[in-house]
């Protein structure tokens, strides 16, 4: 088993504060969720784990497996086992998922050895069948005027390559339709595994229902608020975010 | 931006190396009518092209340098201390590479000239500063009836046709550097293509500077003949000398009715080379002059292939992909004359501009009042690497009349830190996810490419946008 750690973790853009004293730790073998209302940096959180260059963090760490992966560039971080399905995915033109993948995997291997191409295909078009995408999609261009639930289709195809060790996924179901929430999620869920952990980051339950996590987070103002287990999620469902933004305020105040 | 100059410099490697070459004539330097006499002498000229030099020459003199428009740094360039002829003697170029000169032909097998010519050549003409050491033809080629030769050797051998059209595409006084070539040319490829044959294999020309203060100046002259197709690949290399080198052709295309010509360039001149090249292309009915123009090299290129639509129905098109990097100014374009009713012309340019680089776009389009159904087709797009990085467009498009039709497009982009980390993240390096960005930017284009210069110009942008980052 391997251990995503988040160590009480201070992480500002510019001048303003996001995360303020973040903890959580994610073993593999779990699917983690958090929630939280817009704007208590959700994203951020996954943002910084990637290591995105606009974020510092100021203080705490965080841990892949005891080590610390902060001075870590994103690629080094991606290779080591870290992957993001992004709410906005970055289109790339000209360059066709075919031909992206190809390169994200051969950047894993070790100098001098090429990618098989034979087994490469035959593993992309099993992942594109288990997420119902035609063989055409293949020699598009990443994103390029794909839906929104292309592009999350796209996300998780990705992921099912790359099989990371842990799975960040940053509000997949934004900008889905209940058939296309079906398909991504029986895409995720084929992925779940001893050998992975995911984070999975929403703002409704509705996810939930299809990606059933083991625990449940709140994040409030850069923070875990509560934590327990799916029923929680269905407690905010239920009552909003207010009960939990209460002692935040008292906290911010004292 | 200090690792950018090393990394170019790797970029470069291919091509830069020098081997120590004797020359046996030596027009020594700078250009006047005595330089002239020298280089007929040499070459056994008649006197009909001794006397179109010296007009030429007068042209050149009198014409001023085109800096009111064009770049200032035109000014480095010291006409006086430049080499106009270097030669080895034994004009007739040699017909297998067993016979090239040892000093001469190492350089090629290193560039791997000869080894392309037997996989996927018709023929090949290799120049060495100003003549060419080695030109063939593959047998079956020949049989057909097509002509490929040097210009020297054309000009005393094919008279015929050779007078008929050179000159008349390009005038001598057509800019300053076509004054000059029409001095001092010497080396470049005539090709005569007979009516209906069609050359499957393309023909090439591999032009090679090798000496310092040297100008090269070849002229190059196609004809296809009614109903025939060919296709010309050249490609260049020069060392890198740490003082300015002048590359200095004109190219004419002569497509007869139905005929067609493709003409691709992959330019990879050393960054101390001055490149100021004319090329243009006569299209008559039904007939098609394509140029596919690649620059990645040179310190200055100045090149705007043209095409002339002179009879009915007649298609050009350019497509051109111009990478500008650390100190480099790529000034590239194109020029489209409509002279007959329902020509169609295609222009798609891309420059990608890294470090202090500049790519300039400059088109010109013209469809006069009295033509009907004529079009043009304009895309030019820019992609901008660093923050000093920077691209000019400067289109001139006169579309005159009711019944013709014009569209121009023109984006300016730049590689997006969201989208790196993007590539990053999925474990790609910040230099290959550049390079991969470039390489998908100019993929559309680079497809036009035949394979083997597909995959050689996907590896120099990878070479290039390694040091274009950190």
């Amino acid at each position: 088993m391997k251990h995503l750690k988040i160590d009480n973790l201070h992480v500002s853009i510019g001048d303003r504060e996001i995360l303020r004293g973040l903890s959580l730790d994610l073993p593999t073998g779990q699917v983690h969720a958090i929630m939280g209302p817009n704007g208590s940096g959700k994203s951020t959180l996954a943002k910084v784990i990637a290591g995105h260059p606009d974020y510092t963090v100021t203080s705490g760490d965080i841990l892949f497996d005891g080590e610390s992966i902060l001075v870590m560039e994103p690629d080094a971080r991606a290779r080591q086992g870290i992957f993001l399905a992004f709410q906005y995915p970055s289109e790339i033109p000209g360059v066709t998922i075919a031909n992206f993948l190809r390169a994200a995997l051969q950047a894993r291997l070790p100098e001098g050895e090429e990618l098989e191409a034979t087994e490469y295909y035959a593993k992309l078009y099993e992942k594109m069948d288990l997420l119902e995408m035609p063989r055409n999609f293949t020699s598009r261009a990443v994103n390029e005027g794909f839906s929104g639930g292309e592009k999350k289709r796209c996300e998780i195809l990705q992921m099912a390559m790359l099989q990371p060790t842990f799975a960040l996924l940053d509000e997949t179901d934004s900008g889905l339709d209940i058939d296309a929430l079906k398909i991504v999620s029986h895409g995720v869920n084929s992925l779940r595994g001893p050998e992975t952990g995911m984070l999975v980051i929403t703002h409704y339950q509705r996810l939930l229902n299809y990606i059933v996590p083991d625990f449940v987070h709140v994040m409030i103002n850069g923070r875990i608020v509560e934590s327990g287990t799916k029923e929680l999620a269905l407690k905010l469902e239920a009552e909003g975010y207010d009960w939990a933004t209460e002692p935040e305020a008292e906290a911010v105040g004292a | 931006m200090s690792n950018t100059q090393t990394q170019l410099d790797i970029d470069r490697e291919k091509g830069n190396f020098r081997y120590d070459v004797d020359y046996e004539f030596d027009a020594g330097t700078g250009l006047n009518e005595k330089t002239i006499d020298y280089i007929c002498d040499v070459k056994g000229e008649p006197d009909w092209i001794r006397q179109f030099r010296k007009d030429a020459l007068k042209k050149f003199l009198e014409k001023p340098m085109p800096t009111h428009w064009a770049s200032h740094d035109l000014e480095n360039i010291i006409f006086d201390k430049i080499r106009y002829y270097l030669s080895q003697g034994g004009q007739k170029p040699k017909k297998t590479w067993d016979e090239v000169p040892e000093d001469v032909k190492r350089t090629f097998e290193r560039l791997g000239i000869p080894e392309q010519e037997r996989k996927f050549l018709a023929g090949v003409e290799a120049q060495f500063d100003s003549e060419a050491a080695y030109s063939n033809i593959k047998e079956a080629v020949g049989k057909q009836g097509v002509i490929f030769m040097g210009s020297t050797d054309a000009l005393k051998e094919r008279p015929e046709i050779f007078r008929k059209w050179f000159g008349k595409v390009i005038p001598t006084g057509d800019n300053k550097f076509s004054a000059l070539n029409s001095a001092a040319f010497s080396g470049g490829s005539f090709i005569y293509v007979p009516p209906g044959v069609k050359v499957s294999h393309p023909l090439q020309a591999y032009f090679r500077i090798n000496a310092e203060n040297f100008g090269q100046f070849e002229r190059t002259l196609i004809i296809a003949d009614e109903g025939a197709e060919v296709t010309y690949m050249e490609g260049c290399t020069a060392p890198k000398f740490d003082t300015a080198t002048l590359h200095s052709a004109v190219v004419e295309l002569v497509a007869l009715k139905g005929a067609k010509i493709q003409y691709i360039t992959v330019q990879n001149w050393s960054n101390n080379v001055f490149n100021l090249v004319t090329k243009r292309g006569l299209a008559m009915e039904d007939a098609e002059v394509k140029w596919i123009d690649c620059n990645i090299g040179s310190r200055l290129t100045m090149k705007y292939p043209g095409v002339v639509m002179k009879g009915r129905r007649a298609r050009g098109e350019v497509i051109s992909i111009a990478l500008a990097g650390d100190g480099q100014h790529q000034d590239t374009g194109a020029k489209m004359v409509h002279a007959a009713d329902e020509t169609t012309s295609n222009i798609v340019s891309k420059s990608i501009s890294v470090g202090t680089g500049r790519a300039t776009y400059r088109g010109l389009v013209n469809i006069p009042r009295h033509l009907k159904g004529c079009k043009n087709n304009t895309e030019c797009d820019a992609l901008l690497i660093n923050t000093s990085s920077r691209t000019d467009t400067y289109p001139a498009i006169t579309v005159r009349g009711t019944g013709n039709a014009c569209q121009h497009e023109a984006s300016v982009s730049q590689v997006s830190s969201e989208q790196i980390f993007y590539m990053q993240q999925r474990g790609l390096t910040e230099a290959q996810a550049m390079s991969l960005s470039v390489n998908g930017f100019v993929n559309d284009l680079v497809r036009q490419f035949p394979m083997e210069y597909s995959v050689e110009l996907k590896r120099l942008i990878d070479l290039e946008m390694e040091g274009s980052v950190g």
